[in-house]
C-alpha cells in the first residue's frame, strides 16, 4: 500500500474527470505524428511514455504471468492553467481521428477551483447559456385570406433600416422652409457587426471583416456597417474610404483616439456614425479589458499605450458626472468634431435603468439612436461572475423601451438597436427579425460574426471561450502572428458576404409571409406569437399553442 | 375582397346607381358590409343651404336619439332638417336599428367669433363625444360624420339590399360624389365603424386589399394623441388619417400623399430633382409607409378626387368617364356599369408612382407621377 502522503493531492488537485472537456484518444488510430499536441492553445495534452500490461498464460507451464510494454500516449494535464478548452484543434487536424474532446457529463470538481492566485475566474466569449428566448418566437400572422403571402423570390423588397435621429414631420419641414440643420440619417442593413475591438481581434480578422463589408456595400449593395468596439481603427482605414462603413466606438478608456483625432483632417468621408459605450451586456458595470498577453506593438502604437500591459478601461466615463451629463456633453462634442454630419449615439447594457436612459436621449436634440446591449452578449475578457450573472436580457428591455416611445409618439424619432444573444444558437435572422418586430430598428451581432465568418469554435457549452487570452487557435482573437496568420482574410471576407446574402435571403422569407415589403416591419408586434403565457405577456404578443 | 365604387359628376345623381354597379363588381365580397359616403349632397325635400353640417349616423334606441338631442341642443347646435329614410326594416340584417339619422344643423351662434380652423375642430369633437357616448351606452350610437356636406350611410348586409332597405332609390337624396365600399369581412371583425369609406374633418377614403403594415402604423397615429386619429376597428382606417395629416397637419399638397405612404427608393430619389427634401420626408414619415396590396380612393372637402395604388400595384382600379362624369372603380366592369357610355380608349389603370386627380371642375382626369417635378418651393 502506498502511504497517503507520498499521493500528490493538494486542495486543488484535479484528475481529468473533475474537468469540462475530456480529451478522448484512441491509442489504435494514432500514428504519433505530433500535430494534436502542438495546436492545443493550452497545452492541455503531451505525449507521455506509458507502460501497459500484457496478460501473459502459458499454457504447457500451466503459469500465469505478466509482460509489460512500452508506449507513447497522449496524456491530459489536469491543472487549470492547462486544461482542455474543448476547442477541438486535436481533433482539426488528427490526420487519423484518433483524438477529441467530449463534454464530461460529471460533475465539474473544477468549478470550485476557479479562484486561483487570489484572482477571480475570467474569460473571454460568452454567457454559456444555450437557452435563448428569442429562439422560441414565431412568425405568425401570415397573410392567407384576402391577400396572398408575397413572393420570396421575385418580390422586390425593402429591408434597410436609418441609424440617426429622425425629426418629427413638422419639425423637418419647418427646418427645411427655414434652411435649418436636419440631423444625419444613414440607411444601413439592420444587421449591423457588433462592436469588437482592433485589439481583441486579429488583424486578419479586422481586414476580413473589412474587406467583406466593402464588398457587400460596393458590389451587392448591402450597406453593411461594422463597429470599431474601444481601441481605434487601423490608421490607413481612418484614410480611407471604407471609413463610412465603420461606427468609430469611443470608450470610457479613450483608446485609439488619438490617432483618430489627428486623422480627422486627412479623412475622405465621414464614418458611419460614431457609438459611445457606457455599457456592455455581458458585463455591465465593467470596462473594456485587453489583457497583456494581446497587446502587441501594433495594438500599443494604436492605443498610446506601452506593449504588454493590461489595459482595464475604467467602468464609467472620467467626465461623468451623471450619465445625463455625460450623454449630452459626449455627444455634442462628438457630433461638433464632425460638423454635425455623423449621428452619435449612446451604447448602454441592457438594465432596468434603460428606459430613463431613453428618455433623457428623446429630449436631446443631438441623440442619434439608443443601442442596448443584452446579458447574452459576448465580450473578449470578463470575469466570469459578470458574464454568468450581471445583466438584463435583451427582449423585454427594447420591447419596454419601445412601448414608452410608443406612448410619446418618438417611436420614429430615436431609433433603438438591440443586442445580446442574436444568432446565439445560429438562427440570427430569427432572433433578429423577433427584436425588430419588437421594436428595435436593427441589432448588432458580434459573436454570430465570428462563428459563421471566421469558424469561431466557441460555444454556449463554455467550448473554447479564450479569447482573453490571446491564444485563440483559429486566429481571430489573437495577437500573436504565428496564431492569426491561420486566418486568411479573403475567405473571411468571402464568408462575410456568404452570410451576408443568407441573412437577405432569410430576412425575405419571414417578411413575405407576412405580407411585408416595403419596408423594414418594425414594431410590428402582432406578426409575434410565443408559447408561453407570461412572455407573451410582457412582451405583449400574442399566446399561441 | 372589398369592392370600390366612386362616381363624381357635375350634375347630383342618386346613390343608388352606384350600388346598383356593385352588383357588378359581386364576386369579390360576401356582403358583410356596405359603406356609403356621399359629398355636394341635395335633398328632394329640403334646399340645403352650404356650409351647414349634416349629422349622418344610427341610433339604436329611443335613449339614445334622445340624447343625441339633448346633446346637440347643449352644445348649441339647431336641427334644421331630418331626412326621414324609407325604411324598409325586413331587408336589414340587423334588429337593433331605432333609427337612421341624416341631420343638418345650424352652427351654434357661439361659433361667430371662431376661425374656420377652430369651427373644424369643434365638428370632429362633437362627432367624437357622439360616438364616446354611444361606447359608453353599449353601442347604442353611432355617428359616422358631421361636417358640412357629407352623408355618410353604414350597414352591414348586401350593398343592394342596403341600398333598398333605407329607399336609396327614391331620388329624395342625390350628390355630386359618391363612394360606395363593399365590404369583405377580414381579420377585424364586423363593426359599423369598420366599414369604408372612412372620415375625418371632410376628407374621406375608402381601400381594397389589406394592409399589412397597419399595426406600427396605428401605434404612430395614436401616439400623435390627435383626437381624431382613433378607432381603427379597420387596417384601412390609417389610410384617411395619414392623408388628413399629410394635407391638414402638415399643409403639405396632395401630391405628397403619395409620397408618404410609398416613397421612391433610395437610387429613384438619388435621381429626383428634389430627391434629397423627399428623402428626408421618407425618414421623418417612415412609420406611414404603408405595406398593400391597395387601392386608396379618396375625396377632399373641395370636391377633388384621388386614386392611389400602393407599391405593389396587385389591386389594380380602373379611372373613366368623360367631361363632368367620372367613374373610378377597383374592377373595370364597375366602371363600366356607371359609365356605360364613354370613350374606353381613354380608360387608366394607374401605376405604382401615379396618382389620379379629379379636380372639382371635372373635366378631366390627370395623372401625377411620384418622379415628377414635387410642388414645393421649399424644397427647390
Amino acid at each position: 500500500m502506498v502511504s497517503i502522503r507520498s499521493v500528490s493531492s493538494t486542495p486543488s488537485s484535479l484528475t481529468y474527470h473533475d474537468l469540462p472537456w475530456i480529451v478522448e484518444h484512441r491509442e489504435d488510430r494514432c500514428t504519433l505524428c505530433g500535430r494534436c499536441t502542438s495546436v492545443c492553445p493550452t497545452e492541455a495534452i503531451y505525449l507521455a511514455y506509458r507502460r501497459q500490461r500484457m496478460p501473459k498464460l502459458d499454457i504447457l507451464q500451466k503459469k500465469r504471468g505478466n509482460d509489460y510494454r512500452t508506449f507513447v500516449g497522449i496524456r491530459q494535464r489536469t491543472d487549470l492553467d492547462h486544461r482542455c478548452i474543448g476547442c477541438g484543434m486535436c481533433s482539426m487536424v488528427c490526420p487519423n481521428e484518433a483524438i477529441g474532446p467530449q463534454v464530461n457529463p460529471n460533475d465539474e470538481r473544477a468549478r470550485f477551483h476557479s479562484y486561483q492566485k487570489g484572482d477571480a475566474a475570467k474569460r473571454g466569449g460568452r454567457r454559456n447559456d444555450r437557452g435563448s428566448l428569442l429562439d422560441q418566437i414565431s412568425f405568425n400572422r401570415i397573410s392567407m385570406l384576402t391577400d396572398p403571402a408575397l413572393d420570396a423570390g421575385r418580390h422586390e423588397f425593402h429591408m434597410n433600416t436609418l441609424l440617426g435621429r429622425v425629426l418629427p414631420p413638422e419639425e423637418y419641414i419647418r427646418r427645411q422652409a427655414a434652411g435649418e440643420w436636419i440631423p444625419p440619417v444613414r440607411e444601413i442593413f439592420p444587421f449591423v457587426i457588433g462592436s469588437m475591438s482592433f485589439g481583441a481581434l486579429s488583424p486578419n480578422m479586422w481586414l476580413g471583416l473589412l474587406q467583406g463589408v466593402a464588398y457587400c456595400n460596393e458590389v451587392l449593395g448591402i450597406p453593411v456597417v461594422m463597429c470599431t468596439g474601444e481601441g481605434g481603427c487601423p490608421p490607413w482605414v481612418l484614410r480611407s474610404p471604407f471609413l463610412k462603413y465603420i461606427i468609430l466606438q469611443i470608450a470610457s478608456g479613450y483608446f485609439g483616439w488619438d490617432e483618430i483625432i489627428r486623422a480627422i483632417p486627412e479623412m475622405q468621408c465621414d464614418p458611419a456614425a460614431i457609438e459611445i459605450k457606457y455599457g456592455q451586456g455581458a458585463k455591465p458595470g465593467d470596462g473594456g479589458l485587453l489583457m497583456w498577453f494581446k497587446v502587441s506593438k501594433l495594438i500599443a502604437r494604436l492605443r498610446g499605450v506601452p506593449e504588454g500591459v493590461d489595459l482595464p478601461s475604467p467602468p464609467v466615463h472620467q467626465t461623468l458626472y451623471s450619465i445625463e451629463e455625460s450623454v449630452m456633453k459626449m455627444i455634442q462634442t462628438m457630433s461638433m468634431a464632425w460638423n454635425f454630419r455623423v449621428p452619435v449615439y449612446p451604447k448602454i447594457s441592457g438594465s432596468t435603468s434603460a428606459k430613463s436612459v431613453l428618455n433623457n436621449l428623446v429630449r436631446n436634440p443631438y441623440a442619434s439612436a439608443l443601442m442596448i446591449d443584452g446579458i447574452d452578449g459576448g465580450t473578449g475578457a470578463a470575469y466570469n461572475i459578470s458574464m454568468d450573472a450581471t445583466g438584463h436580457p435583451i427582449a423585454s428591455n427594447v420591447r419596454e423601451c419601445y412601448l414608452d416611445l410608443v406612448a410619446q409618439g418618438k417611436q420614429n424619432e430615436i431609433p433603438i438597436f438591440a443586442a445580446g444573444g442574436v444568432g446565439k444558437n445560429g438562427n440570427p435572422v430569427q432572433n433578429g427579425m423577433a427584436l425588430i418586430m419588437l421594436g428595435a430598428s436593427g441589432v448588432h451581432m458580434g459573436k454570430y460574426i465570428m462563428q459563421a465568418a471566421a469558424g469561431c469554435l466557441g460555444s454556449e457549452r463554455n467550448r473554447c471561450n479564450v479569447c482573453n487570452l490571446g491564444i485563440c487557435p483559429k486566429g481571430i482573437t489573437s495577437q500573436n502572428p504565428k496564431l492569426y496568420r491561420r486566418l486568411d482574410p479573403d475567405q473571411v471576407a468571402q464568408r462575410v458576404v456568404d452570410v451576408y446574402k443568407g441573412l437577405a435571403i432569410e430576412i425575405k422569407k419571414v417578411m413575405a409571409p407576412l405580407g411585408r415589403s416595403q419596408s423594414l416591419p418594425i414594431g410590428m408586434s402582432d406578426a409575434l406569437g410565443i408559447s408561453d403565457k407570461d412572455v407573451a405577456e410582457r412582451l405583449q404578443i400574442k399566446y399561441i399553442c | 375582397m372589398c369592392r370600390l365604387a366612386m362616381k363624381t359628376a357635375s350634375t347630383p345623381f342618386s346613390p343608388y346607381s352606384v350600388i346598383s354597379a356593385m352588383e357588378a363588381m359581386q364576386e369579390g365580397y360576401d356582403g358583410s358590409g356596405l359603406g356609403l359616403l356621399l359629398r355636394g349632397v341635395q335633398f328632394a325635400d329640403y334646399k340645403y343651404q352650404a356650409g351647414d353640417p349634416i349629422l349622418s349616423g344610427i341610433a339604436h334606441t329611443d335613449a339614445a336619439l334622445h340624447r343625441l338631442n339633448d346633446f346637440m341642443e347643449a352644445k348649441g347646435y339647431t336641427l334644421k332638417y331630418d331626412h326621414e329614410f324609407d325604411v324598409n326594416p325586413t331587408l336589414v340584417e340587423a334588429k337593433d336599428r331605432y333609427k337612421y339619422f341624416l341631420r343638418v344643423y345650424r352652427l351654434p351662434d357661439a361659433f361667430k367669433d371662431f376661425s374656420q380652423g377652430q369651427i373644424d375642430d369643434q365638428l370632429m369633437l362633437t362627432r367624437l363625444a357622439l360616438r364616446a357616448d354611444g361606447e359608453k351606452h353599449g353601442n347604442d350610437l353611432t355617428a359616422f360624420s358631421f361636417w358640412p356636406d357629407v352623408a355618410m350611410i353604414k350597414e352591414v348586409g348586401w350593398p343592394l339590399d342596403v341600398g333598398n332597405a333605407l329607399g336609396l332609390n327614391d331620388n329624395r337624396i342625390t350628390s355630386r360624389i359618391c363612394m360606395a365600399q363593399g365590404r369583405q369581412n377580414t381579420n377585424y371583425g364586423i363593426n359599423l365603424y369598420a366599414c369604408h369609406p372612412f372620415f375625418i374633418q371632410g376628407i374621406a377614403t375608402m381601400t381594397n386589399g389589406e394592409n399589412t403594415a397597419f399595426v406600427p402604423i396605428r401605434e404612430y397615429l395614436s401616439g400623435m394623441h390627435y383626437p381624431g386619429y382613433m378607432g381603427y376597428q379597420s387596417d384601412s382606417e390609417v389610410f384617411a388619417h395619414i392623408l388628413h395629416y399629410v394635407v391638414r397637419q402638415l399643409k403639405l399638397p396632395l401630391a405628397a400623399y403619395k409620397h408618404v405612404i410609398t416613397p421612391l427608393k433610395t437610387d429613384e430619389l438619388s435621381r429626383h430633382p428634389q430627391g434629397a427634401f423627399l428623402r428626408g420626408l421618407r425618414d421623418v414619415c417612415r412609420r406611414m409607409i404603408i405595406d398593400g396590396p391597395n387601392c386608396v380612393m379618396g375625396t377632399l372637402p373641395d370636391e377633388t378626387t384621388i386614386m392611389v395604388m400602393d407599391t405593389k400595384k396587385m389591386r389594380p382600379a380602373t379611372i373613366g368617364g368623360k367631361p363632368g362624369e367620372w367613374a373610378l372603380a377597383s374592377e373595370i366592369c364597375g366602371v363600366d356599369a356607371m359609365v356605360p357610355d364613354r370613350d374606353k380608349s381613354l380608360d387608366f389603370q394607374p401605376m405604382r408612382e401615379n396618382t389620379v386627380i379629379v379636380a372639382p371642375d371635372r373635366q378631366e382626369y390627370t395623372i401625377w407621377s411620384q418622379f415628377d417635378q414635387f410642388p414645393l418651393h421649399q424644397a427647390a
